[in-house]
């Protein structure tokens, strides 16, 4: 062999040791970043995202750790993840807990961000879902022991759109309301005020990720009153008003009471609650 | 040439003795001056409310009109997936053509706070005679960012900006501080004790993307007073690059007396270490340096 075709086959051996040498540790580098990628983008429920980010992954692709969101929020509302915390490095969140987002009109944080991972479209504070407010204890929540705070309510920025009260009956004392909070997902921007504010020790209402929040109706479920709606008629053969087969005299309670036997006196009508509207009336027949 | 490489020869030495410590260590003073300066304008807002520059050096903005985006985070943002705004392609751009003129690898040396801890550490590897166990190939660097890029381009994720020390530390320095100063201890204790060079010469795929569009770049060190190398050895101890030297040092009419390399940083250490003048700062083309 040539000296020099065995100088172009040692080059080309190392050549290739080194593009394999090379390869390989690209390889390596790739398999660990990829299992970490999956591992440090976690969001935990408690991190609350900014206005304008539609969903984390695209958010993770977009925002570039810059904080200028960060620094034109006027209440200190937003913070950027250190190392460390469990958000993924650098991004923006909040803690609705500590400082809930007080929702200004011209979204300064919006239009801070140079790259669009807040979506510059979104020019109605109104419109942003930066999760979702959840009443997730209803054993703590003192409004479902009849006691009145309605706090979360009056604190909402959309007040009877996002939060609005229920009245029901109380079942405790069985002559009392409970007036509880009930929260709205096509309003509730996840502002998290009303958490802020719950006078618990810890919030009874609290702003969830709108994924961890919301449920999801399988997709082929068709709600009957809908499509009868939408039909504008039965679909089906039309419902006849059911028949309840009950002993003689006594009366049902859709609302919980159940079966109500027949009251002593006569001449009631059956079909009626078995008391009478007029608190007059009530009177009188325990006078007779 | 008679390499005397006694270990604990201070480099530069001769330089300090026939052109003075001050001008012996020109270029050094101005690129600490430079970093500190970078990184005290952006601390003047949180610290004294004076908002010149908001953000960090990812993406900022400038007297509310200047924004500028770091064409690495910009890059790994579009191969994700995203179709990046205006603002920030502006701004990746201005820094792009920036570095392209000045040289790639001037982000390292002139602007990186970690470079500061590195040159501390190597400086720390020189003095205690320190002898490295571990080595790395200069190659490595290439081999990881090929795989970030690879691996964001599939995921749809900035992998590297979950972990990038580089801008963690930008990042926490000017926001409020985690735990990067543990990440940048560990680069230190590495580059010192472990393996010398380690982070900014072996792994740290930024420098390995400056260096890229650095092989272009129009403002370059020269050795074309190379006719005088006394062969003492002392730019090839301070090079945090030492390969970018070698071709240049030939002899003259041999090879190009321009540093071409990507990999060198334009950080002028090797012109202030040497006594004979034989580096200096100009431009790529030879024809017009003269």
């Amino acid at each position: 062999m040539k000296p020099s075709t065995d100088k172009t086959l040692q080059s080309r051996r190392r050549f290739l040791e080194n593009i394999s040498r090379a390869a390989g540790g690209a390889v390596l580098y790739g398999i660990g970043l990829g299992l970490y990628s999956r591992q440090a983008t976690s969001l935990p429920a408690q991190s609350i995202r900014p206005p304008g980010v539609a969903n984390e992954s695209d958010f993770l692709s977009a925002c570039v750790r810059c904080g200028l969101c960060v620094r034109d929020c006027p209440y200190d509302t937003l913070k950027l993840s250190n190392l460390g915390d469990d958000v993924a490095l650098g991004t923006p969140y909040f803690d609705a807990r500590k400082i809930p987002c007080e929702m200004c009109e011209d979204i300064p944080c919006v239009k801070a961000c140079p790259t669009g991972a807040l979506d510059s479209a979104l020019d109605n504070i109104d419109d942003a879902r930066m999760g979702l407010a959840v009443l997730i204890d209803q054993e703590a929540c003192i409004a479902f022991q009849g006691l009145r705070c309605e706090v979360c309510f009056n604190v909402c920025p959309l007040a009877n759109k996002a939060i609005s009260l229920n009245r029901t009956h109380n079942q405790r004392t069985g002559k009392h309301a409970l007036i509880v909070p009930v929260v709205h997902s096509d309003a509730c921007t996840g502002c998290g005020k009303c958490e802020h504010a719950c006078i618990l020790e810890e919030a009874a209402i609290k702003v969830l990720p709108t994924r961890l929040a919301k449920g999801e109706l399988g997709h082929h479920y068709r709600l009957g009153w809908q499509e009868k709606q939408k039909a504008g008629e039965s679909l089906v053969t039309p419902d006849t008003p059911h028949q309840y087969n009950l002993p003689e005299g006594t009366s049902y309670d859709y609302e919980g009471e159940g079966l109500i036997p027949a009251p002593k006196n006569n001449g009631r009508n059956f079909n009626d609650t078995p008391f009478n509207k007029s608190a007059i009336d009530r009177l009188n027949e325990g006078i007779k | 040439m008679s390499v005397s490489t006694t270990s604990l020869k201070i480099p530069g030495q001769e330089a300090v003795q026939k052109k003075g410590w001050l001008h012996a260590h020109k270029w050094l003073l101005l690129r600490r001056f430079s970093q500190i300066l970078i990184l005290f304008v952006f601390l003047l807002g949180p610290i004294f409310g004076i908002w010149i520059v908001k953000g960090n050096m990812s993406s900022s903005l400038t007297l509310n009109v200047l924004s500028l985006t770091d064409p690495f985070v910009f890059l790994q943002s579009v191969l994700s997936g995203h179709v990046v705004e205006t603002t920030a392609v502006v701004g990746a751009l201005i820094v792009f053509a920036f570095y392209a003129i000045v040289g790639g690898r001037v982000y390292c040396s002139w602007v990186c706070p970690i470079n500061i801890v590195t040159d501390v550490a190597d400086w720390f590897y020189r003095k205690f005679n320190i002898k490295s166990p571990v080595h790395f190939s200069k190659n490595n660097r290439y081999a990881l960012l090929a795989a970030i890029l690879l691996v964001t381009l599939v995921s749809g994720i900035m992998v590297w900006e979950l972990l990038n020390p580089v801008t963690m530390l930008q990042r926490e320095l000017v926001f409020t501080m985690g735990f990067s100063w543990a990440v940048v201890l560990s680069i230190f204790i590495v580059d010192a004790f472990i393996s010398r060079r380690a982070w900014c010469g072996r792994f740290c795929p930024m420098g390995a993307f400056y260096s890229l569009f650095g092989k272009f770049s129009l403002i370059r060190v020269n050795a074309l007073n190379r006719d005088a190398c006394n062969d003492c050895m002392d730019c090839y101890v301070v090079c945090p690059e030492p390969q970018v030297i070698k071709p240049v040092l030939k002899k003259a009419g041999d090879s190009n007396p321009v540093i071409l390399a990507g990999n060198c940083t334009n950080c002028g250490r090797c012109i202030d270490v040497c006594s004979e003048d034989v580096f200096s700062l100009g431009i790529r083309s030879e024809k017009f340096i003269v």
